[in-house]
């Protein structure tokens, strides 16, 4: 699947976007698999509380599952007007 | 019932003039246009990123709420991204109908959804450096009163 990052998440991962092949089923199982990856993507992901999460560009949950998802992405709470 | 997102300049003058033409039947139109702001002194710029495509859905999705839940004739957003100066004007909604109350309320709904669930950040350059603008509580806290 896609991976996208946005603002403050990808300035800290250092890319806008990535391909990742993944056996997580849910967004939370995904996240600690980012995590364990490399410090710069355990700093972005520290804080859940401080981060958004969209499933083929429709704001979800850390718990909702990743069955058929194309695209997730990762940012803080956004500051549209 | 217009979304528009784009990085170019827009007046919000011939914006608001194009659309009460259009305006068929409407005995009301409001508009609000926000503008980059220089809080703390030494803005020297604002960049707004985006996510392109979730961010026309999200404001197509937002439109639609506000037109089923509102007897509107008309409802317009623009908002732009990229870099903008101190002054620039960075985004508007306008909102037509027969009566006031519908169009007022209406566009306050859109402005208070695309704060917080329209795929926007912005980041303020000044003369300090460079930071990310955080999400405001009350902002969050505005979607409750709908």
């Amino acid at each position: 699947m896609q991976v996208l990052y946005f603002a403050w998440v990808r300035e800290r991962i250092g890319l806008p976007r990535e391909q990742v092949q993944t056996e997580a089923a849910t967004v939370a199982e995904l996240v600690e698999e980012l995590r364990g990856r490399e410090e710069r993507y355990a700093a972005a992901f520290a804080d859940l509380s401080a981060l958004r999460v969209a499933l083929d560009q429709e704001l979800a949950e850390f718990t909702d599952p990743l069955d058929g998802v194309r695209e997730v992405a990762f940012f803080p709470p956004m500051t549209g007007g | 019932m217009t979304v528009r997102v784009h990085s170019d300049a827009f007046d919000p003058g011939a914006e608001v003039n194009a659309f009460t033409a259009a305006a068929d039947g409407a005995g009301a139109v409001v508009s609000f246009s926000g503008l980059v702001r220089d809080v703390a002194g030494g803005l020297q710029a604002m960049e707004i990123e985006h996510y392109p495509g979730m961010t026309e859905k999200a404001l197509a999705e937002i439109r639609d709420a506000a037109v089923r839940r509102w007897r509107l004739t008309g409802a317009l957003i623009v908002h732009r991204h990229g870099v903008l100066a101190p002054g620039e004007v960075i985004m508007m909604v306008a909102t037509a109908a027969r009566h006031r109350r519908d169009a007022f309320e209406a566009a306050e709904f859109l402005m208070d959804y695309l704060k917080s669930r329209a795929p926007f950040w912005k980041k303020e350059r000044t003369d300090a450096g460079a930071a990310w603008v955080a999400a405001r509580d009350d902002d969050e806290d505005a979607l409750s009163r709908w």
